[in-house]
């Protein structure tokens, strides 16, 4: 009777297929975007370089919290990369159903690779932008270390925890076109809301030390960088959150967002072309 | 006999309209328990076929009749509400040429691109991209960015992936036939290729005309129901046209398409080709005659009977008419009936032509008897349109100065 045709879906019938277009859509993105301008990856490197430079004067010039915080640049360019990567996925990821709307309404294909793709364009950025943070890192006098290697499963779980997210948002921005700015705030809400201007330790709250890394994964995976790349004698993320068992809740909050990413992309992906 | 490539069996499918659609988050939490109202609009109703491996299959029908939906549900685009659609093989589909082209990226990256959202996997679309760039030509334009390609090149692109992508089904929307006559002809040269290979291929469009040309059978939609399936030239042109004028006339209803005194009246009118019978559409180049009955209410005299080809741009492409005739009609009397014909080798350009009669009173004033604007409509197909209004019989030569004449006449007529 031959295969059929069911309409389309958020997976596809072939994994293979998904993984393979996602993987094409962010390469030609990031292609894009790299060799559209001869300066492609300064401007690139130039947003983050640019909000840390600005941060750095304003916090250890004006207001001294950088101050007594050992590797107190590192840290903050450390931070504000990963943050970078965070919003930069989520953004992109929520237009990204809307933005290929000339795919989604003419083709069919695995409609996940969509969101996933503009994510990992995302994910190339930072893992480019990492070799200049690594740059930086080396430069202010920090030394290489073992534990360094465990730095890739952050950064899975970093990409984990973004790509929920992103599902979550692209499968929503087709209806509630409001979210946009909704999430542009909440991006800033984020930003002040994990360690990244501040070192943990400064909040005053001891109760807040501990539920900000618990609560936001973001702060977790960011409290886990500053120690493991960078200053050793930095808490890390089971400290902070009181005791390696309470990294259930940050861990699991990341796989329940990428779970219900999943199932809400899912349910709304075979009306896509529709809604469009 | 073979399996079909394509069965849909029993497919429905329905949109719902939405009357007032909530954008924003703001507009659902103020009314948190609004369900979504809208009208449901039936865009396909319990469709069945089945499509042989090699067969070219026509989706036609009217604006609005669910023939693109229908693709789009064959192609997995949308999914459908109720039946079952199986394919066998490969399938691509075409409702645009060169989807996810991008103008910034060279004609490599663009192949690969869309040769792998077009169902390939990395590896062939980088084998096959050498094929691509060979088949369209373009070899010395692998690496300029699309933007700079001119529409002639872009086209060649898109046409080239999309045969190197080597489907076994393929699903055509009419908007690959749209353009001017050389684009068309690029496109039909292609459908005679897939043909040749033995493709499957489902071609939707209105253009009964394109639906002759290539495909062996043929499902005419309307309103998201199944009229008929048939071969194209046994009812389905034929019902297709029907339905067509049926919309033509309703519409016109209220203009004023007839006048005269009444003295006498057109009973009917028609069009028949050169075996004598009566046709809707009529391929260019053969002999085809219009007629129409006359009944006479009164006595006239000298009566002169015209019929006017018009095309869709309401030009007078040709009239004929006996006040041109030396001969005189003489006098009909009242109760009396006449006939009116005119033979003719068509030569009109391919399109669809109104025709109108005209009887008159003799005399400069030419009194108007029985004037009938639309009273027929007819299709002219052809395979080759020049651009021109009529197709008229010629030869063509094109003769070196100086050396042996180089003949490459060419009788315009009977190439069909």
């Amino acid at each position: 009777m031959g295969r059929p045709i069911k309409g389309p879906s958020a997976l596809g019938s072939d994994p293979r297929r998904l993984l393979q277009l996602t993987v094409v859509l962010a390469v030609m993105d990031f292609k894009l975007r790299f060799f559209g301008s001869v300066l492609g990856y300064v401007w690139q490197l130039m947003r983050p370089l640019m909000l840390f430079g600005v941060l750095y004067i304003v916090f250890t010039q004006f207001v001294k919290i950088g101050e007594g915080v050992p590797f107190y640049p590192a840290v903050l360019l450390t931070g504000v990369v990963l943050y970078q990567f965070f919003s930069e996925a989520t953004s992109r990821s929520l237009a990204s159903v809307v933005d290929r709307e000339g795919l989604i309404r003419k083709i069919e294909f695995p409609r996940l690779a969509v969101p996933l793709a503009a994510m990992l364009t995302a994910y190339f950025n930072l893992i480019l932008n990492l070799v200049a943070v690594l740059i930086f890192v080396f430069a202010t006098g920090v030394k290489p270390r073992w534990e360094w290697f465990a730095l890739p499963v952050f950064l899975i779980l970093l990409g984990l925890l973004a790509a929920g997210v992103c599902m979550l948002l692209a499968a929503l921005y087709v209806r509630f076109r409001d979210l946009k700015p909704i999430w542009e705030v909440l991006l800033q809400v984020g930003f002040y809301g994990s360690p990244i201007l501040y070192p943990l330790e400064i909040i005053p709250s001891e109760t807040a030390q501990r539920l900000i890394p618990m609560f936001n994964p973001l702060a977790t995976i960011l409290v886990q960088f500053r120690h493991s790349l960078i200053d050793p004698s930095a808490i890390n993320s089971w400290d902070a959150v009181g005791g390696a068992r309470y990294l259930v809740v940050p861990i699991g909050i990341s796989a329940a967002l990428v779970v219900l990413g999943v199932w809400v992309f899912q349910r709304r992906a075979p009306d896509l072309a529709e809604e469009l | 006999m073979d399996a079909p490539a394509v069965a849909v069996k029993g497919v429905s499918k329905a949109f719902t309209v939405p009357h007032d659609r909530q954008h924003t988050l703001k507009e659902r939490a103020m009314r948190p328990f609004a369900r979504a109202t809208g009208e449901r609009f039936e865009a396909l109703k319990d469709i069945s076929f089945e499509v042989e491996p090699g067969e070219f299959f026509g989706v036609v029908g009217r604006n609005g009749s669910g023939k693109s939906t229908l693709l789009k549900c064959l192609a997995g685009i949308y999914p459908v509400d109720a039946g079952e659609i199986y394919v066998r093989g490969r399938v691509s589909t075409f409702i645009e040429l060169g989807v996810g082209f991008n103008p910034e990226m060279a004609a490599r990256d663009n192949v690969i691109m869309n040769g792998i959202l077009l169902g390939l996997s990395p590896r062939e679309a980088r084998e096959r991209f050498e094929s691509v760039i060979e088949f369209a030509e373009l070899e010395e334009f692998v690496d300029l960015k699309l933007k700079n390609y001119s529409s002639g090149m872009h086209v060649r692109l898109a046409f080239s992936v999309m045969i190197q992508v080597d489907a076994d089904v393929l699903l055509i929307d009419e908007i690959l036939a749209v353009g001017d006559a050389a684009f068309q002809q690029k496109c039909f040269d292609i459908f005679f290729a897939l043909r040749d290979q033995g493709k499957t291929l489902i071609f939707v469009t209105h253009d009964m005309a394109a639906v002759e040309n290539f495909c062996h059978r043929a499902l005419l939609l309307e309103r998201g129901e199944t009229v008929m399936i048939g071969e194209p030239s046994q009812g389905v042109a034929d019902r297709y046209l029907q339905l067509n004028f049926a919309g033509v006339a309703s519409a016109g209803a209220g203009s004023v398409e007839r006048a005269g005194d009444g003295a006498a009246r057109v009973t009917e009118a028609w069009m028949e080709d050169e075996r004598g019978e009566r046709q809707g559409s009529f391929p260019q180049g053969r002999p085809c005659t219009f007629r129409a009955s006359v009944h006479f209410e009164q006595a006239v005299e000298d009566p002169s009977f015209a019929v006017a080809f018009v095309n869709a741009q309401h030009q007078n492409v040709f009239v004929a008419s006996s006040a041109t005739q030396h001969e005189r009609t003489g006098r009909f009397e009242a109760g009396e009936s006449a006939s009116f014909s005119v033979t003719f080798d068509n030569a009109l350009a391919p399109g669809r032509y109104l025709l109108s009669t005209l009887i008159a009173h003799p005399g400069a004033g030419n009194a108007i008897v029985d004037r009938w604007e639309g009273i027929v409509s007819i299709v002219v197909t052809g395979a080759r349109p020049a651009g021109g209004t009529v197709d008229l019989a010629h030869d063509l030569r094109v003769e070196r100065a100086g050396a042996t004449a180089l003949d490459s006449a060419e009788r315009r007529r009977g190439l069909r």
